[in-house]
């Protein structure tokens, strides 16, 4: 071929202008293409930027067009290099250094740039906008030298900011005109629960609040607002909105208003000039957010290729985000009026809200907080202006609509048009994931997230991924989620455990080995599992392996993201003595403890010893292990009771200490908690405990499956008992039933809503025979059971490979 | 990925005898300055890597679960390959590898 190639240039190195280059590429290769960008990265994710300052990803790890992209692709790339002006007539752009280039179709992403309010002194040093790397690197550099923030503006950028100095340690405050926070996206019942949850992670906030000027030196060093109030800041950082990088339009004469103006097949002005993304401005809107992004990229790229597209007629906002762990969606109109008929709930305790707006019985808004797995049905219905119905109610509401919840959900997924964006971080469509399934194969999220991107980033998506897989692979996908314990084998642990029995197997290897693992040795999920079962197979015989055990199990102490361990001595019932105190406080003074912190169950916790003092603190405590790294009886929890408190009916410090001392050191499928009340006030907290007791005047009432923690239930009364005995049997019972057929890692709520409630009281309570012998099972197990950390002190071999740095020093060979 | 390294210049340090090695899991040592976990594997294989968790929090790797020649690191359960230090998807990163082998039962670490 002669013929030259068509060049195409883009004006923005950023995920609009990239995604759309991305697009054309999928279409066509004729393009000779050259981008110029600003900044000296190539293509990054900007939305992930505080993630990058709370520190948990790096740069590269939000790049998304690496170098090498650039260059498999014959893409010229050149970086740090603003283009200034366009000369329209002879087609050619030109850069601030002077560097020119041709076109033949010429793209305009150049984004948006902060808005920073021209408030007095607000030149000083320490006022950033947050919007790139450059930025970025600013507050981290700040966090090390300052200690007080602000931060200007309560919309999503200035949350995700404050967000992420909060996380670098520094105090940071909010400051927004506004009395609600994102009032453009959320309703002020939202914007209250985001408030709270954000001020529980340490954000503190300044709301109604208007800034008059900022004072300072060289530097800023407070607030005062227009109310005369102040506000100590040396690091303020301006996040009121974003503007469009019109500059260029302006610059060569083609038509801007707020934006550059672009039809709907996102032509400007001037032949072959395209705008996209935040730049732009379509029928009077300018977005903000990635989504209409990449809906604009699509239509573009056909434009550009010269397929034919019915073009671009603008995007419904609706906002799906996740704001510190907080997952929020908003679509249509959110704010009621009197034309609205309002359908709201709204849970306290679970932090979750959900209100959804109608006109004329049509669905036309909704806000959802905390839960968001109704986003993208609402997104559909108010899009079509659905009428409401007693099955939608019922679906969205949580009653009335019997079994239709799971069936309609699929239904709207189905529903969804193709070229819908599922991913907003990522820009991934409906048909992207649902051809990865199809031709992949896949039926986990996480596969979909490795093959496509999809729920990598902010996660809010999953439930809508979830959904689609589900959809796609019809019953399938029950299958491939029922059975098999992990990746490496399609055996459930039922089928594990027969095969353990029926082949007599004896440790990992083998049954990896003979039951046909994909994977030899397993992985970090089943290899525990395996290892769990067995020893609950062969109490006493079976050699527990350190090598399966996850790396709290193996040391006996929990790791912290430091590598320092945490130590928590057994106080049985939660019951100490001054002398023990003592010998606590001195040896965390002399290994240089860095907390000292009391758990939720009662214990002291010793936070942050170094890993080869481990044997030396547990030596010097000379005290039980309090097991609180491990998969085992936790702690049992106590009120005062009868020994001194006047309500007391029952002697809980007593009974708990004597339950504690019986069924410690035992190996469960998880963690085990229990908690033991004098009465039915119920200090203790026995309803989210795995077993919780609760005395009254004439017994026991014991509870099980209770949780206080990620998947909150209240636990089930099991039955009453009336004596002691009658107590620790029935507890030993249960404990055995659900050591034998819990799953590993399955915590008693689930595994009570599995096994059902009814069972569960058939075997432990009704049926005195099998009873009799879980108790004889659970006794057995436990005389073999002994302390680890004196364990590890009378093992030198082990002690050394575990706990010690060998030090060395190299020799020239 | 195999590292080369010219014996006549290397660095070597003998660490202990293989024996003193327990079979899938890490031990630590102190080279110098750096933190280096050694793995033995089913296959009598000894890997060493630098005791740093490429997750952008850190911490170390040592107490990691090992599979055939992967581990799966303590804090974030992070797949890696102790051949060539790469962390499996969907995650990103690698570790630095050092060369490594046992020479008559002794395990010696090259660190040049």
């Amino acid at each position: 071929m002669t013929t030259a190639k068509e060049k195409l240039v883009v004006i923005g190195n950023g995920m609009a202008g990239i995604n759309t280059l991305e697009q054309i590429l999928k279409l066509t290769d004729r393009f000779e293409i050259t981008v110029f960008g600003s900044e000296p990265y190539p293509n990054y994710n900007r939305i992930m930027l505080s993630y990058v300052l709370e520190g948990s990803k790096t740069l590269d790890d939000i790049v998304i067009n690496d170098w090498n992209w650039y260059k498999e692709n014959g893409i010229t790339l050149h970086t740090s290099q603003t283009v200034t002006r366009i000369d329209t007539d002879a087609k050619t752009v030109i850069t601030e250094s002077g560097m020119t280039a041709a076109y033949d179709k010429l793209l305009i992403a150049t984004g948006s740039n902060s808005l920073m309010l021209p408030i007095p002194g607000s030149d000083r040093e320490g006022v950033v906008g947050f919007r790139d790397i450059a930025d970025c690197n600013q507050m981290l550099e700040a966090a090390k030298a300052y200690k007080t923030a602000a931060v200007i503006g309560g919309g999503l950028l200035g949350l995700e900011a404050a967000k992420g100095l909060v996380g670098l340690g520094m105090d940071v405050t909010v400051v927004h005109l506004m009395n609600d926070l994102m009032e453009r996206q959320l309703d002020s019942q939202a914007s209250a629960m985001l408030k709270a949850e954000l001020e529980r992670q340490g954000i503190k906030f300044a709301m109604g609040k208007s800034t008059a000027e900022m004072q300072g030196d060289h530097r800023v060093r407070k607030l005062v607002f227009t109310d005369g109030e102040e506000l100590d800041a040396e690091f303020v950082v301006m996040a009121v909105g974003i503007r469009p990088n019109k500059q260029i339009g302006d610059a060569s004469g083609i038509a801007t208003n707020r934006g550059i103006l672009v039809d709907d097949f996102l032509r400007t002005s001037a032949p072959d000039v395209y705008a996209v993304g935040e730049c732009a401005e379509h029928r009077g809107m300018c977005y903000g957010l990635v989504a209409p992004l990449f809906e604009q990229g699509n239509v573009l790229a056909k434009q550009i290729c010269g397929i034919e597209t019915e073009g671009y007629a603008g995007s419904i906002t609706s906002t799906k985000l996740k704001i510190s762990g907080v997952d929020v969606f908003s679509a249509g109109e959110f704010i009621e009026g009197p034309q609205h008929t309002v359908i709201s709930a709204k849970d306290e305790w679970k932090r979750t809200y959900k209100k959804v707006l109608l006109e004329n019985n049509k669905i036309v808004g909704a806000v959802l907080f905390g839960d968001v797995a109704e986003s993208a049905s609402l997104q559909k219905y108010v899009r079509e202006g659905t009428e409401m119905n007693d099955e939608i109610y019922g679906d969205l509401m949580g009653t009335g609509g019997g079994c239709g919840g799971g069936k309609s959900k699929t239904a709207a997924v189905e529903k969804m048009a193709d070229d819908e964006i599922v991913c907003g971080c990522k820009g991934v469509t409906k048909k992207v994931i649902v051809d990865a399934i199809n031709e992949k194969g896949l039926t986990t999220v996480d596969e979909i997230k490795a093959c496509t991107g999809a729920t990598g980033s902010c996660g809010g998506c999953k439930p809508v991924v979830e959904q689609i897989l589900s959809y796609v692979l019809g019953d399938g996908f029950k299958k491939t989620v029922k059975t098999g314990i992990c990746a490496c084998t399609p055996l459930s642990r039922q089928e594990i455990v027969a095969g353990i029995k029926e082949k007599g197997l004896r440790t990992t290897k083998e049954v990896m080995h003979v039951l046909e693992w994909h994977n030899a040795e397993g992985c970090s999920k089943c290899r525990p599992a395996v290892n769990y079962y067995l020893g609950v197979i062969y109490p006493g015989e079976h050699k527990d392996e350190k090598e399966s055990r996850f790396v709290n199990e193996r040391m006996n102490a929990n790791i912290q993201k430091d590598g320092t361990y945490t130590v928590v001595p057994r106080m049985y019932g939660g019951v100490t003595t001054p002398e023990d105190l003592k010998k606590i406080a001195d040896v965390s003074v002399k290994y240089n403890v860095k907390a000292v912190k009391v758990t939720g169950g009662q214990r002291l916790d010793l936070i942050g010893v170094q890993k080869e003092d481990l044997p030396k603190v547990w030596e010097e405590l000379d005290m039980p292990s309090g097991y609180a790294y491990a998969k085992s009886l936790r702690t049992v929890k106590t009120c005062v009771g009868s020994q001194y408190c006047r309500f007391g009916t029952q002697d809980s410090m007593g009974v708990g200490a004597m339950l504690e001392r019986k069924f410690e050191r035992l190996d469960f499928p998880a963690k085990f908690k229990m908690a033991v009340n004098g009465c039915p006030r119920n200090c203790a907290e026995a309803c989210t405990k795995d077993i919780g007791i609760v005395g009254n005047d004439g017994g026991w009432e014991i509870f099980i499956g209770g949780n206080g923690g990620i998947k909150a239930r209240l636990a089930d009364s099991l039955c009453k008992v009336k004596t002691d005995e009658e107590l620790t049997d029935t507890i030993a019972a249960v404990m055995q039933y659900y050591r034998e057929t819990g799953n590993y890692l399955e915590r008693t709520s689930e595994w009570v809503e599995r096994m059902g409630l009814e069972d569960i009281y058939s075997k432990t309570v009704e049926d005195v025979e099998n009873r009799k012998a879980l108790v004889a099972s659970i006794e057995l197990a436990l005389t073999f059971v002994e302390d680890p950390w004196k364990k590890v002190l009378a093992d030198d071999k082990t002690r050394s490979e575990l706990f010690d740095t060998t030090k060395s020093v190299t020799i020239q060979a | 990925m195999t590292q080369e390294w010219n014996t006549a210049t290397a660095v070597t340090v003998a660490l202990d005898t293989l024996d003193n090695f327990p079979s899938r899991m890490g031990r630590v040592f102190l080279v110098d300055e750096t933190e280096i976990a050694v793995f033995r594997t089913s296959d009598d294989e000894v890997y060493a890597i630098e005791n740093r968790n490429p997750h952008p929090k850190g911490g170390p790797l040592a107490e990691a679960i090992v599979s055939g020649h992967y581990i799966y690191d303590p804090l974030y359960d992070w797949k890696i390959d102790l051949k060539t230090g790469l962390v499996q998807e969907p995650d990103q990163g690698q570790v630095r590898t050092f060369p490594i082998k046992v020479v008559e039962q002794q395990v010696i670490l090259f660190t040049k």
